[in-house]
């Protein structure tokens, strides 16, 4: 299994690398094809260059440390058990902390399903490890202000949350619908 | 280097200095992590810069803004919620992308729009999310996630 993760990502690098070459010649071509464009182009990659370099590697040095001070059991230990308005927070705060992209969160959720944990939970846990990540937060403070972010922030927290809680209730219902069906079948 | 920089860097020393007074070998181990995903981000960040570039080079901003402006309208929001479910950036260099696109002509709510279907819904990962927590929760979070993006889109561009 580890293994063929290895394998995903070194394809996956390839890729990215491949992808880059084309994007280097497409911008060669295009710039010595049109050189009077040659200063904006060149300038504003410049500047995002430099803005980029200044906190990515924070923002990676930070990620690599929670991945390995919070691990896959701490969080299905406290999330499992928790319920109510502390369950809420709890899917949040666990959801948030920088540790790694969504695919890793899918299996978490997967044992905290069978652990009996509340779907809404889950579902507050997946969407916060999806869009309420931390160094996320930061680099969205850094390129498009406080306020945007602050009340991108907030607006999220709360339709996660709405989100959460409606699809226990539809998963619930439907779940209830079908063993009335299945009854009403068997009546029959 | 402006503020959030600073702090972002300040933040991370801070909390560098005190795991590695707890436990140096986890620290190590979570330094190697980052390198390795900073290697691996690397590409992709240099494209997305190149991309950048081409894009504030080539596309006049009236052109940005009849596409994702104000004047845009809902369809359009719609057409940008839907590339940004689509597409598979990670969301830590989608900001800059979004930030030079603010700039230039698109509006609050296209950016917003963007940015948080790009974030919340994963059609790449979607696969797994259906092995890992069956169809119907899946479809779901995929699904509600997709009219909450743009529900939070429009309130932030009549707020902002």
């Amino acid at each position: 299994m580890k293994e063929s993760i290895k394998e995903k990502q070194k394809k996956g690098m390839m890729r990215d690398i491949i992808f880059l070459g084309i994007a280097i010649v497409i911008a060669i071509i295009l710039i010595s094809l049109f050189p009077d464009k040659r200063e904006v182009i060149t300038t504003s990659s410049w500047e995002f260059f430099i803005e980029m370099i200044w906190i990515l590697p924070a923002v990676m040095v930070l990620m690599g440390l929670f991945s390995v001070w919070v691990s896959k059991e701490v969080v299905i230990n406290y999330l499992g058990e928790s319920s109510g308005i502390k369950g809420i927070f709890l899917a949040i705060f666990l959801g948030a902390l920088p540790t790694g992209p969504l695919y890793i969160a899918f299996p978490v959720a997967a044992v905290l399903i069978k652990k009996g944990a509340k779907i809404s939970n889950i579902i507050i846990f997946l969407s916060s490890w999806a869009c309420i990540k931390i160094p996320q937060e930061m680099i969205e403070l850094k390129f498009l202000g406080l306020k945007f972010m602050v009340l991108r922030l907030i607006l999220t927290i709360i339709f996660v949350v709405i989100m959460g809680l409606s699809i226990e209730k539809i998963i619930e219902w439907t779940d209830k619908t079908k063993m009335e069906a299945a009854r009403d079948n068997a009546g029959i | 280097m402006n503020v959030t920089a600073i702090f972002i860097n300040v933040f991370t020393c801070g909390c560098l200095i005190f795991s590695f007074l707890k436990d140096r070998k986890k620290t190590k181990q979570s330094l190697l992590g980052a390198a390795k995903s900073f290697i691996r981000i690397l590409p992709i960040v240099f494209i997305i810069i190149i991309f950048i570039g081409l894009l504030l080079g080539f596309v006049p901003q009236t052109q940005i803004s009849k596409i994702a402006g104000e004047q845009a309208g809902f369809w359009g929001i719609l057409l940008i919620a839907l590339l940004g479910a689509i597409m598979h950036i990670p969301s830590l260099i989608a900001f800059p992308l979004a930030a030079s696109l603010l700039k230039n002509g698109a509006s609050i709510t296209a950016v917003a729009a963007f940015i948080t279907t790009l974030t919340m819904i994963g059609t790449i990962t979607l696969p797994l999310e259906i092995k890992e927590l069956g169809k119907k929760v899946a479809l779901l979070r995929n699904g509600i996630s997709f009219i909450i993006a743009i529900i939070i889109a429009l309130i932030m561009g009549v707020i902002l």
